[in-house]
């Protein structure tokens, strides 16, 4: 075995802790099809605590997009069940920042309004929150361009807006769903140390989608593994890696045990073939 | 920062742009008008088919009271026949969107309805309403509305699912989707069925008087044939045309106003700016 560094967490730990923060509980999601049922996510168990940071990572349509929907409460489960906070989740959670891969920025709104968006639709008073608002954006190296529109901005730039509006009102869970996956590799790279540096200002429990071993490796405490569809979670691998992290640590050995492990994984479900 | 560079602010734009975007049509015009002038002056045309451009310019200024008379008859019919399809159109594409029986029910009686030549039911609206205003609005209106009701439910439909999921996920209400999302989002489109129908109220109020009228542009013109007065005719066309141009024109003025960040509002920059 190439990961003596890695521990492998069989996926049904034993009796999760009361303290967890999100419990995925046996989840499953069936949409209904032509000619017939499409499992997209099949028996999904997953706890996380608070200010943990969980990356799931998984190839293409293996529904870890769909469980993070479900997981904000906007899609319904089809069996199981999913709680934050010991309540069950049945309508939109709120107490929670999402971030998707389009950015979905409001074209006729300026920077500053796209960030207090969050603040408008919640009901909250703007004056109080404007000044948080152009604080987060000059942390994320935005000041400047609080009253320029979204089409002015580059793509890594208006992923930062996104960013600033999912932290705006300070939730305690933020989901991030291939937040940087139409992004060029250097910007990529920048994100995941902002988005460290920022994690690591607040500790937010964080659950970030992505299809790039070396993001979630990078950037979790734990890697859930999803097999193609329907999505199970394979297993979950712990990252004891020291924080902060730099971007060389992409080069150590213990990094590269971990990325051999899910690598692994993925040949084993056959979605890489190298004959 | 970023790696990725931002879109630069179009706005340095060399001087000779604007200059074209006025130059090069007053300079195709000014050649027909030339030609025009030469044709019917060296006597090729009989003036009764087509009358000198002059001789035509001449009669506007003689007869400028009549027609400004004239005039503020159809403008008040074709502009109060626009607003109706507007008070009416868009609530209706509204509607259409956001209800499925009220589209199941609606939506083949409006595409029947646009099918029926407005100029053949229009005497019916003068056997309703009379020969007065209302049944000229009535008709401007039924002619002009089925762009803004299609173009409004286009708009509409347009959101991105990312955005609705994010204003779900902040807590907001449907009408806060439909405030802060669907409906700005759709205002591009509904502009372009706007302008759409203000071309076609004008030639619904001319179809109007045409079927019977005492007065307005419409009835002078068929007056004038009638006397094959030509270039009376000539110069109710010419204000007739002045007249829909400055209508569109306004709703376009409108439209920058409103849309100012929309792709379609900064096409000029980013073409005549190059990069």
């Amino acid at each position: 075995m190439t990961a003596s560094a890695a521990r492998v967490i069989p996926i049904h730990r034993a009796a999760a802790q009361a303290q967890e923060f999100v419990r995925i509980k046996n989840v499953d999601k069936v949409y209904k099809a032509r000619g017939g049922a499409l499992k997209a996510v099949d028996d999904v168990t997953l706890d996380f605590h608070e200010g943990e940071f969980v990356s799931i990572v998984g190839p293409s349509g293996c529904g870890k997009s769909t469980l993070m929907m479900m997981v904000a409460g906007l899609v319904p489960v089809s069996a199981g069940e999913i709680s934050i906070r010991g309540e069950t989740v049945r309508k939109p959670y709120t107490d929670v920042g999402v971030i998707f891969q389009r950015d979905a920025l409001l074209e006729w709104r300026t920077v500053l309004d796209n960030v207090l968006l969050q603040i408008d639709v919640r009901r909250l008073p703007r004056r109080k929150y404007e000044g948080e608002a152009r604080a987060l954006l000059e942390r994320v190296g935005l000041a400047g361009f609080e009253s320029a529109y979204p089409w002015e901005l580059s793509g890594g730039m208006r992923q930062r807006v996104a960013l600033c509006r999912g932290l705006i009102h300070d939730p305690k869970l933020l989901l991030m769903d291939e937040p940087f996956g139409a992004l060029d590799a250097l910007t990529r790279d920048q994100m995941n140390l902002d988005l460290q540096r920022i994690w690591l200002e607040n500790r937010k429990t964080m659950l970030f989608i992505t299809h790039s071993i070396w993001e979630a490796i990078f950037l979790a405490d734990r890697v859930a593994v999803m097999s193609p569809r329907p999505g199970r979670i394979a297993t979950v691998i712990d990252i004891d890696l020291p924080r902060p992290r730099r971007l060389s640590v992409r080069e150590s050995k213990q990094f590269g045990s971990y990325a051999a492990l899910i690598r692994e994984q993925f040949q084993a479900f056959g979605l890489l073939n190298e004959d | 920062m970023s790696t990725d560079a931002a879109t630069p602010r179009p706005d340095k734009l060399p001087w000779t742009a604007h200059i074209a975007t006025y130059l090069y049509p007053t300079l195709v015009t000014l050649v027909l008008v030339v030609i025009w002038e030469a044709v019917t002056r060296a006597g090729w045309v009989s003036p009764l088919i087509l009358p000198s451009l002059s001789s035509i310019m001449y009669t506007a200024v003689v007869k400028f009271p009549l027609l400004m008379q004239m005039s503020a008859i159809t403008t008040m019919e074709f502009v109060l026949g626009f607003l109706l399809s507007v008070a009416v159109g868009l609530p209706l594409g509204a509607m259409i969107v956001y209800s499925r029986p009220l589209e199941t029910a609606f939506y083949p009686i409006l595409v029947a309805f646009q099918i029926v030549p407005k100029a053949a039911v229009a005497p019916i609206f003068i056997v309703w309403l009379g020969t007065g205003l209302s049944s000229k609005v009535l008709i401007a209106f039924a002619i002009a509305f089925f762009p803004v009701v299609i173009d409004t439910v286009v708009g509409l439909r347009s959101a991105q699912p990312e955005t609705i999921h994010l204003l779900r996920s902040m807590g907001g209400t449907p009408f806060q989707v439909f405030w802060y999302v669907r409906f700005p989002n759709a205002l591009p489109a509904i502009f372009g069925g706007l302008k759409v129908a203000s071309t076609l109220a004008v030639v619904g109020a001319i179809v109007g008087e045409f079927v019977s009228a005492e007065k307005g542009l419409g009835y002078l013109v068929l007056v004038a044939n009638g006397e094959l007065d030509t270039r009376l005719v000539f110069a109710c066309v010419l204000v007739l045309t002045l007249l829909g141009i400055v209508f569109y024109f306004l709703i376009e003025i409108i439209e920058k106003l409103v849309v100012h960040w929309h792709v379609s509002a900064r096409q000029l920059e980013a073409v005549g700016g190059g990069s």
